[in-house]
């Protein structure tokens, strides 16, 4: 347990010790809270629904895969990742430490901008269509889902930046692989419509997604993952390659 | 101490290190030298657990690396002063090592002031000069206050005054009674630091010996002479046995002592103008040890006449052995 705080706390000194994390939390911070403001203000908040004011925030979830990424490919690019492994030679420990780090801060800043979110939104918004309110389950999920969503995203963004150990490879995986990746492959006949719902990311905005009367407005059919199951689906992506990342951290020489 | 077991890698079909032995002793600076792309640097990582050997180990108290406890405390190395984050300050950098092995906040402030870096401790690593990163680095391998030490090529890109002021400081470290191994590819620095050496040409063994044998083992020392009578002497010279080659106006014996080669005249009666040693540079010895292990050398036209340096490869500073013990051997 020493052992852990130990090399959290080298970690955190590691990833607050340079410019880039904060630049992406700004960023973070601005396309969440833009969007709810977007949402909040035009037509006097009509179109404030929570699903669609939380896009910003999925939008963040993609910048802090960013943030995640590079707190180890630019430890490759810098050499900087050889100091590590001469001063912690165990080295799964140092990428459990830093897959730990960007997970639990991961869970935080996605908890923090979300409710921000939803709060700004709702001050905003004049006359929704819907009262924006947190009061069943379902709402909550919505909006502290996004907690596990961006603490998995983290995993697996050190997990891809460790097995690629080069910033703009990983970077761009990361933004294609939802954005791209998984659309083009929804649009295969059959297939694509029968195993394109579980594919990590179109999983994980299942988590996030409404299953009351609203939800029907933006999903086309019931197939696919359960809101639950998205989460578990996205979770499993995430230690499958972070399972990978370690095996070629233990094998290749630094 | 520090110890190579049959240390050897393979890059592909490329041999980088083969079949590596040798120990490394405390109290003494060890040069570790060999060419470019001899398996300096591929070595040293392989004794710090970065690089994975193909077969053989490393042992470092009698452990491989990645056994050792807080390893700072008992291993400092600089391998390269750029592994650095340009963004990061310089006290950061020390900060996050520090931590990992729960060396004190103290201690980086401390080793910041012994490598001169205390008034730009909070500056970004990435603004230094070549000479500050190499501080630097040696701050954050002096850390842990470790008994074994590895620098590789340390005064690489460094003006003279930095060089000295790191040839001093290893020497200091191994008159405490650590170990400290130093790489280079230069034989005329290893002459002014190390006392004991490990040379190396393209992953191979070739050397392991103190450095004052090594240099008067591997420079050809040569006798010249002048004559009047040159035919004369040169038909006694050849008579007793001894190597005669002909050089504009005079002749040249190796492997004979000077001596030996004044008896032979005397007692032809030769009248001689000159007899005198001729003391081959260390560059020469050098090249000629390990001109056949050279990685990326140029093709040499010249190769029938081992010590002449590569055509359109300047020949190294002429650095005569004696110059270069004297000066290695006086006290810092």
């Amino acid at each position: 347990m020493g052992q852990t705080m130990t090399l959290l706390n080298v970690e955190r000194i590691k990833l607050f010790s340079t410019r880039s994390p904060y630049w992406c939390l700004i960023a973070i911070v601005v396309a969440a809270l833009g969007f709810a403001t977007l949402f909040g203000l035009i037509d006097n908040g009509r179109a404030a629904i929570t699903y669609l004011v939380m896009q910003g925030v999925g939008l963040g979830m993609s910048i802090y895969m960013v943030l995640a990424a590079l707190s180890i490919t630019t430890e490759y690019r810098f050499g900087t990742i050889r100091n590590t492994f001469l001063a912690v030679p165990r080295r799964l420990s140092v990428l459990a430490a830093k897959t730990l780090l960007l997970a639990l801060l991961g869970a935080v800043v996605g908890i923090v901008v979300a409710l921000s979110a939803f709060y700004l939104a709702k001050a905003l918004a004049t006359s929704p269509l819907v009262p924006l309110e947190l009061t069943n389950g379902d709402d909550w999920r919505q909006v502290l889902g996004y907690g596990p969503l961006f603490a998995i995203a983290g995993v697996i963004a050190v997990s891809v930046g460790a097995i690629i150990r080069q910033s703009a490879g990983a970077v761009a995986i990361l933004l294609l692989w939802p954005l791209l990746l998984e659309s083009l492959f929804t649009l295969i006949p059959t297939v694509g419509e029968n195993v394109g719902p579980w594919l990590p990311f179109a999983a994980s905005s299942k988590w996030v997604s409404p299953t009351s009367s609203v939800g029907d407005l933006f999903q086309s059919s019931g197939s696919g993952p359960t809101p639950i199951q998205g989460l578990l689906v996205f979770a499993a992506w995430g230690l499958a390659l972070w399972v990978i990342a370690a095996v070629l951290l233990k094998r290749r020489d630094a | 101490m520090i110890e190579a077991i049959g240390l050897t890698k393979k890059y592909g079909s490329t041999m980088a290190v083969d079949d590596l032995s040798f120990k490394v002793e405390p109290g003494t600076v060890t040069g570790f030298l060999g060419p470019n792309g001899a398996g300096k640097s591929t070595t040293m990582r392989m004794i710090l657990g970065l690089d994975n050997p193909t077969r053989g180990k490393a042992l470092i108290f009698g452990e491989p690396y990645a056994h050792l406890a807080k390893p700072l405390t008992k291993v400092g190395a600089l391998l390269d002063a750029n592994w650095i984050h340009p963004n990061r300050s310089a006290r950061a950098h020390l900060k996050f090592m520090a931590a990992s092995n729960k060396i004190s906040g103290k201690r980086v402030d401390e080793v910041l002031e012994i490598v001169g870096l205390g008034t730009v401790a909070a500056k970004a690593a990435g603004k230094f000069s070549l000479g500050m990163k190499q501080r630097l680095g040696l701050a954050g391998a002096l850390l842990g206050d470790p008994q074994v030490l590895l620098f590789d090529e340390p005064v690489n890109g460094l003006d003279p005054e930095g060089i000295y002021w790191i040839r001093t400081f290893m020497k200091n470290l191994a008159a405490q009674g650590r170990t400290v191994l130093v790489s280079s590819h230069l034989l005329s620095e290893m002459a002014l630091t190390a006392d004991h050496l490990i040379v190396i040409g393209r992953g191979k063994l070739i050397a392991e010996s103190s450095t004052a044998d090594f240099i008067a083992r591997s420079t050809s020392v040569a006798v010249r002479v002048r004559s009047p009578q040159l035919a004369e002497l040169r038909a006694a010279l050849v008579q007793a046995g001894l190597a005669v080659t002909d050089v504009d106006g005079a002749v040249q014996i190796t492997g004979a002592p000077i001596e030996q080669v004044g008896d032979i005249a005397g007692r032809s009666g030769v009248t001689l103008h000159e007899l005198s040693a001729q003391a081959g540079s260390l560059e020469e010895a050098f090249i000629q040890l390990t001109g056949d292990s050279v990685e990326y050398g140029t093709s040499r036209a010249g190769s029938g006449q081992p010590g002449q340096p590569p055509p359109g490869q300047p020949p190294g500073p002429f650095v005569g052995p004696s110059a270069g013990v004297s000066e290695g051997w006086a006290k810092p």
